[in-house]
């Protein structure tokens, strides 16, 4: 929402800079950033009142600052981790080479790194999931939903499977999932794990309903003066869902899509912590069987991470959905 | 001569739950290379119908139509439609929105330059070049009609349907649209078949109008010949005895011969009786 309207929303502030306030922009610096940071500052305040009044079997509950600190920390230990792992290839480079020299007939077998995943690689992790399940979804979501939609035939067909499935929830399919992934993705050599198969699919599963069912209500909802143009036009079927209703259908579509990958970032944690698959999810839950006195700030940085992603992602759809859709009175905040 | 377009007992029976409804019965109509008819009537005789047909867009029931000697079946770009409410694509700009049309009839038979040109040329024949690269969304209602007669006329119809092509406009602009309209018809000698409700625009572009009966079972009560010479001028044309007995005659068929009586709208009554119960 910021992103696109930066001239008009850097006004304010470089009326402040000049001396030169009017009423309007008074208002607009308090909109954007005075009531924000007051909220934000009286639910901080709140926070660490509640927090010196809850004792749990871990310790007092982290206050804001308990948090900052264990912040910290993680980003710490990330960098620690990863000066262990130059160092461990700079070690590896020299045992090699010393080798080499000795017997220039060895092969030299190079290893990885196998120290645990930081914070940020579960970060990582959970990113490239969610990402893949939501891909998945949508390719899936997107022609389904076409066909269904153009199809009367293909609805009365499909629409009872989807009103059974789209309720479930990504724990009951986990351990269907799970199963199946193991018994199916057999190979020695294998290119992804099974972990991110799981999670992957388990994410597509739950997600794919808003995309297939905003798509085919925009595709439905096309109006009947443009299948009349296409029509008169003769347009084969291919070009009538190309140049007509998948246009059309965009704005809806992008809704769902948008609906899909908030479903999709909810899920996976829920997922990741349950089927203990890598990732934020995991994270989470280790630290609460870990069980130390620092455990409860880090699941709580871990908590405003995910919140913070997950915002990001929407922020991201919402532009995609901005430079995409011809319709820009249909892009919500 | 033969007619180019011939509608032969063209009937439209409907299914509705309270039993087969008859909209159109036993329309006969020949109508010759680029003449300019008019159809007028009261609102739900079937106008639109009878267009639709024509368009090929609903099958008539009973009869058929036959332009050029080949049966209408489906709707197809030689009978190319100017919709009432323009319906240009809003994901594209004006030229793209003619340039579809242009694509899919002349595909085989122009090349890309040429293409272009011929999107180009119809676009200046509505006096919308000037903003050819706009949008739907960023154009007034009438620029909006203009570009949609331009993607009809670019298809080189044997006959342009219009559905009442101007009824969402203001005077003013219908008659900036008129006039334009006259201009092309005066050049390419297309053949037109235009519904219209309005009087003084049927009888200003009309070579024949074409007077509707009130359903159900609607059907052709008159045609007038409109013998006023063209080019014709709006203005001139105030005066002239023969535009001024048109005008007068289509007004009598309309509101003397076939008089709407418009029953008291029954759902309405029901919730008035409603209304007084509860007071």
């Amino acid at each position: 929402m910021v992103t696109l309207t930066f001239p008009t929303w850097m006004e304010p502030y470089r009326a402040l800079a000049t001396g030169k306030m009017t009423g309007d922009q008074w208002q607009a610096l308090l909109r954007q950033l005075i009531w924000p940071v007051m909220g934000i500052a009286i639910f901080l305040l709140l926070w660490q009142l509640a927090a010196q009044r809850i004792d749990t079997s871990l310790g007092q509950f982290p206050g804001p600052v308990d948090v900052w600190e264990q912040a910290g920390s993680l980003v710490d230990e990330h960098q620690a981790s990863r000066a262990k792992e130059v160092a461990f290839h700079e070690r590896q480079e020299k045992y090699i080479a010393a080798r080499l020299q000795q017997q220039p007939e060895w092969e030299p077998v190079y290893r990885d790194y196998t120290g645990a995943p930081t914070f940020f690689d579960q970060i990582g992790t959970s990113l490239i999931t969610v990402m893949s399940g939501f891909l998945l979804a949508s390719l899936i979501a997107i022609p389904l939903g076409i066909v269904i939609g153009l199809s009367s035939t293909a609805y009365a067909a499909m629409n009872p499977l989807i009103q059974l499935f789209k309720p479930v929830s990504p724990l009951a399919w986990l351990p269907l999932v799970t199963m199946v992934v193991s018994a199916v993705y057999v190979t020695d050599d294998p290119m992804v794990a099974k972990s991110f198969l799981t999670s992957m699919f388990t994410v597509s599963l739950c997600c794919l309903w808003p995309t297939l069912m905003n798509t085919s209500v925009g595709v439905t909802s096309v109006s009947q003066d443009l299948v009349n143009v296409s029509k008169v036009l003769r347009l084969n079927a291919l070009s009538h869902v190309r140049k007509i209703v998948l246009p059309s259908a965009l704005p809806m579509m992008f809704t769902g899509l948008r609906l899909s990958l908030g479903i999709a970032w909810m899920v996976l944690i829920a997922a990741e912590m349950l089927a203990q698959n890598p990732g934020l999810g995991k994270f989470v839950w280790d630290e609460f069987q870990n069980g130390s006195s620092q455990s409860l700030g880090r699941i709580m940085v871990a908590v405003i991470v995910i919140g913070l992603i997950g915002f990001l992602l929407d922020r991201l759809m919402l532009m995609l959905q901005r430079a995409l859709v011809w319709d820009k009175s249909s892009v919500q905040r | 001569m033969k007619a180019l377009l011939e509608l032969s007992n063209v009937g439209m029976k409907f299914d509705t739950p309270k039993g087969t409804f008859e909209a159109l019965k036993d329309v006969n109509l020949k109508i010759d290379a680029g003449e300019f008819v008019s159809l007028i009537g009261h609102s739900g005789c079937g106008k639109s119908t009878v267009l639709n047909i024509v368009a090929g867009l609903l099958q008539a029931t009973d009869g058929g139509v036959i332009l050029d000697k080949q049966e209408v079946t489906e709707p197809g770009p030689e009978r190319a439609v100017v919709f009432q409410n323009h319906s240009l694509l809003p994901w594209l700009t004006s030229f793209e929105n003619v340039e579809l049309a242009v694509k899919q009839v002349f595909k085989k038979t122009k090349s890309k330059a040429e293409i272009r040109d011929w999107v180009e040329h119809n676009l200046e024949l509505v006096h919308m070049a000037h903003a050819m690269h706009k949008k739907p969304d960023e154009i007034s209602g009438g620029m909006k009609q203009r570009v949609g007669i331009a993607r009809a006329l670019a298809m080189q119809p044997q006959v342009l349907l219009m559905d009442e092509p101007f009824g969402a406009l203001d005077a003013l602009t219908r008659a900036h649209l008129q006039d334009s309209l006259m201009e092309i018809h005066a050049q390419l000698g297309t053949t037109v078949i235009m519904i219209t409700h309005d009087v003084d625009e049927a009888v200003l572009l009309s070579d024949r109008i074409v007077m509707m009966t009130n359903g159900p079972s609607a059907t052709i009560g008159e045609i007038l010949d409109v013998n006023v010479p063209r080019p014709r001028d709006r203005l001139a044309l105030a005066d002239d005895p023969t535009f001024v007995r048109c005008r007068q005659q289509v007004l009598q068929f309309l509101y003397e011969k076939q008089r709407k009586v418009e029953p008291l709208p029954k759902r309405e009554s029901v919730k008035a009786e409603a209304d007084r119960k509860r007071a």
